[in-house]
């Protein structure tokens, strides 16, 4: 549904912005070069559509203009208590199989480990148990799949094998920022928490 | 709900390794009922063979409880585990699973003889078992005569022949490929629905997802799981923000 698919860009770009300004205040133009820069420009932005969503993310009360424009002219922004708290439930929720664009969860994690205080193990995790859920379901269809329905039986491997492609890339990504955090212990964006899952858990 | 078949509590277990302590699991809970296949997830040293091994008396817990059928298997001696292992538990292994100098039927019932049971029995109930995983065609052939799929069919009738309810396998269709790992996977799941109370350890996501609940061990911790009913939560609670 292109509708939807446009919707779903649409709150991505939202909570990207939200999880850029976790940082610090910023401008438009800051923002849009920062979002480039954490998702490696795999999904560019006009400044158009960053302007338009400040806008509508200050209408709803999740950002404010910080201070007066610069000598450009430009505002800065930066995030009230209510955009801190949707920042956190976007990272603390899976990304929705059926309706996001599937590079939302790459340009989450991208965000995440870039944004203090994410604990980027825990959004891994959180992803992978949906994505695994999303699989059980997949192949409890498979099961009762009739026997001689081959068309249907194949349709739900490529659900099962993309999902799969997806947890092996999760299970990647969870061993390089657990191999990044023990390089660098100290002073590091990448935040690991808790416990169980943290490096200082690793031998 | 019954009692579980098999149940873990605050499970730990340390090895030493060159001197150094190393926890394989660090409190680990896990309930099995009848009907159910779990799947444990994890990379390689997250603990899941050593999870395995216990919940199957194969190794003791450094501390916390293991109970097999409400037996708890550190009060009993260790001529009584066996009899546990043996008669309450079925193992499949990734290989070397069957004997092969006997043909199907005599390494399905082969545990069964061994325990006591008399010749013609053993066989009788070996010969169910095999029917049950659709090798009772085959019950005549040697290992060497059967492909990688039909001989971990016959573990798996060999692991659950009798009256056993608990069956733990470890990395099973790891040499198969992925039809055939598919159709193992099927029966497992197929004898899990008809009873028995499984236990699948597995690093591939694809095979995990078979199993009614995955739970995800990392450091020998319990970190997560996955299941039905949680999962239509999820998403549930997940609707507001995505």
């Amino acid at each position: 549904m292109d509708t939807e698919y446009a919707y779903s860009v649409s709150m991505s770009i939202r909570h990207g912005l939200l999880a850029l300004l976790e940082r610090g205040p910023s401008h438009g133009y800051q923002l849009r070069a920062e979002f480039d820069a954490a998702t490696g420009a795999t999904w560019p932005l006009n400044v158009g559509q960053v302007y338009t969503t400040l806008a509508r993310l200050e209408r709803d009360g999740l950002v404010a203009q910080d201070g007066v424009p610069d000598t450009e002219g430009r505002i800065a922004y930066r995030l009230t208590d209510q955009g801190r708290d949707e920042v956190r439930a976007w990272f603390g929720s899976p990304v929705n199989q059926k309706a996001a664009p599937r590079d939302e969860l790459a340009i989450k994690l991208a965000l995440a480990v870039t944004t203090p205080g994410v604990d980027v193990l825990s959004v891994v995790q959180t992803q992978r148990t949906s994505t695994m859920t999303a699989m059980q379901e997949f192949t409890r269809l498979k099961v009762r799949a009739a026997e001689d329905d081959l068309a249907w039986s194949l349709v739900l491997d490529s659900m099962v094998f993309r999902a799969e492609a997806e947890i092996r890339w999760l299970d990647h990504c969870e061993a390089r920022v657990a191999r990044a955090a023990a390089r660098r212990p100290q002073n590091t964006a990448v935040e690991t928490s808790s416990a169980p899952t943290g490096p200082a858990a690793r031998r | 709900m019954s009692a579980p078949v098999l149940l873990l509590a605050g499970v730990t277990r340390d090895h030493v390794q060159g001197g150094e302590t190393v926890h394989a699991l660090r409190g680990v809970d896990l309930a099995v009922h009848a009907g159910e296949l779990v799947a444990v997830m994890g990379p390689s040293g997250s603990g899941k063979s050593t999870l395995l091994h216990v919940a199957g008396g194969l190794d003791s817990p450094t501390s916390g409880r293991v109970l097999v059928e409400d037996r708890d298997l550190a009060t009993l001696s260790a001529a009584q585990v066996a009899a546990v292992r043996r008669r309450s538990v079925g193992y499949v292994f990734q290989d070397l699973n069957l004997l092969p100098s006997l043909s199907a039927l005599e390494n399905v019932s082969l545990p069964l003889e061994l325990d006591g049971t008399r010749g013609s029995m053993a066989r009788r109930a070996a010969r169910e078992a095999l029917d049950e995983v659709g090798m009772g065609a085959l019950a005549g052939r040697f290992p060497d005569e059967m492909s990688g799929g039909q001989q971990q069919r016959v573990a798996i009738a060999r692991a659950l022949v009798g009256p056993r309810r608990l069956l733990l396998a470890d990395e099973p269709t790891g040499a198969l490929d992925s039809t055939t790992g598919e159709e193992v996977l099927r029966i497992l799941r197929a004898r899990c629905e008809a009873g028995a109370a499984g236990v699948l350890v597995t690093h591939e996501a694809r095979h995990a997802a078979w199993a009614d609940r995955v739970v995800f061990l990392r450091d020998g911790v319990v970190v997560d799981q996955s299941g039905p009913a949680a999962g239509a939560e999820t998403l549930l609670a997940a609707g507001g923000g995505a």
